[in-house]
């Protein structure tokens, strides 16, 4: 199949592309929620992202918060940004790193003028910012502006035999054409973490993926009350036919392909060393993980599962690849790429894959993925450790 | 190109994984090898469904069990050739 070298996005001021064109309500900390939801809901074409946290946290946990936060702000697929925060202080931090893209983005505090003032001046900006978006064109824009995330779940086995080498097809196609790329899920390289380690395109990019992936480890022994059963692999993963954490980790590690990866991300931090596929340290729990990829500018994740996990995320559109027939057979609404006849050998795996670039493009180009028609829109931020 | 009852990955491995919806007791499986492309035959002792293991060959306490080419866990309790191979009879090594 010829590759189409283009896609039409969104242009941004600061030379990115988004998919998507959104303008979003973004709550500084969990008390600020319901007054987002209830800009959000006064002013049609913007959406609130509500989450859990953003108080008394510190160190390193406030800096995944802040960087959580301003880069889901600054995504591609968000064309402006209106932030509500109970101080003013870190509403302004985070105002103000958003606007370094040059997108609008005005921020509100709730201290000293309650909920209701709040909503209605917040209310106004967002009427403006939704009416000028609504405006904005979808462009010829090269496929390089594509930032591909990928994350797989509900796994069974049928992903690492079908689904994730579908997705590794795909990223051995589009990698030479440009395109940003990211994997995570450290705790689910378990098993083949040295396997893994040996695909980093440089010795610093493996010595810090050995690193990034001990300290998980180390992590989750110092936690764990049992062997993790029905944590890792889940109880949906054991159904599924999966038995160990191992045997996932080498079906996980087959969707980049044959790639190698150029560095390694802290959470939700964005890429700089140009085009290519990048490890990111994250959870293996889905919307925890697609969460950070789009805060760290991913602007269309793949999302292959074997049992069917139904996630979706805000801002970045979730595609779903199966190759396990009784899910396209039992929850045919939260599929968006079929390739189940990788299983009965109807179809190979470079066909997969040009179906599986088939139906990405679509979606950059404006066809909604099962998950935002349904109204998935899983927001969850990554919390490192108690507050303070 | 028919279809096959189990996919193995890789020469090296001890098990292959069942890709229609249920193998039945005593069936003469048909098994395509990803790796070389060639095709073999493997009893299923068990019903087993979509998605779980079946053993290519007999396998007892300790051995290791082979997928992807890759170690993936080691054997609990003896397994012969063309059993369910699950948590029943495999775990970890690591955690």
């Amino acid at each position: 199949m010829e590759i189409p070298k283009s896609f039409l996005g969104y242009k941004r001021e600061n030379g990115r592309a988004g998919t998507r064109n959104h303008v979003i309500i973004l709550p500084v900390d969990d008390i600020s929620n319901a007054c987002a939801e209830a800009v959000a809901n006064n002013i049609k074409g913007t959406i609130a992202l509500p989450h859990s946290y953003g108080r008394l946290q510190f160190g390193a946990d406030l800096e995944l918060h802040f960087r959580t936060m301003i880069g889901t702000g600054k995504n591609p697929n968000v064309a402006a940004v209106i932030v509500i925060g109970i101080e003013p202080k870190w509403t302004k931090k985070i105002v103000d790193a958003v606007a370094a893209t040059g997108k609008p983005v005005e921020g509100f505090h709730i201290e000293r003028s309650g909920d209701i003032e709040t909503i209605m001046k917040a209310s106004k900006k967002a009427q403006e910012f939704s009416m000028w978006a609504s405006e904005k064109q979808r462009e010829e824009c090269p496929l390089s502006d594509l930032w591909i995330s990928v994350k797989c779940g509900e796994s069974d086995t049928t992903s690492g035999l079908a689904a994730n080498p579908t997705v590794g097809n795909l990223m051995d196609k589009l990698e030479p054409l440009g395109v940003h790329l990211c994997f995570g899920e450290t705790s689910e390289l378990t098993g083949a973490e040295q396997v893994c380690a040996k695909r980093g395109a440089t010795p610093e990019a493996q010595k810090k993926f050995m690193k990034t992936w001990n300290d998980y480890n180390e992590f989750i022994l110092k936690e764990a009350t049992d062997d993790l059963s029905e944590s890792q692999p889940t109880a949906g993963n054991i159904a599924g036919g999966l038995t160990t954490i191992e045997e996932k980790a080498f079906g996980n590690f087959q969707k980049i392909g044959t790639r190698k990866f150029i560095d390694v991300l802290e959470p939700a931090e964005e890429p700089k060393k140009g085009k290519g596929l990048y490890f990111m340290d994250t959870s293996s729990a889905a919307a925890e993980c697609v969460t950070l990829q789009a805060a760290a500018g991913f602007n269309i994740h793949l999302f292959p599962t074997g049992q069917g996990n139904i996630i979706g995320n805000p801002i970045e559109p979730v595609i779903k690849l199966t190759a396990n027939p009784l899910t396209v057979k039992t929850m045919k609404e939260h599929i968006d790429c079929d390739v189940s006849k990788l299983l009965s050998r109807e179809m190979n795996m470079s066909q997969a894959g040009d179906e599986l670039i088939k139906s990405m493009l679509r979606v950059a180009n404006g066809r909604l993925t099962c998950a935002e028609a349904l109204g998935h829109k899983e927001f969850v931020m990554t919390k490192l450790y108690r507050s303070a | 190109m028919s279809q096959p009852d189990l996919i193995i990955h890789d020469e090296k491995d001890n098990v292959g994984v069942v890709v229609i919806e249920t193998t039945k007791k005593g069936q003469n499986c048909s098994a395509w090898i990803m790796e070389n492309d060639k095709t073999v035959k493997v009893p299923s002792t068990n019903d087993v469904p979509l998605g779980h293991k079946i053993a290519l060959k007999d396998l007892k306490v300790g051995d290791t069990i082979f997928k992807y080419g890759h170690d993936i866990g080691k054997v609990v309790k003896e397994i012969k050739k063309g059993e369910h191979v699950h948590v029943h009879n495999v775990k970890t090594k690591k955690w």
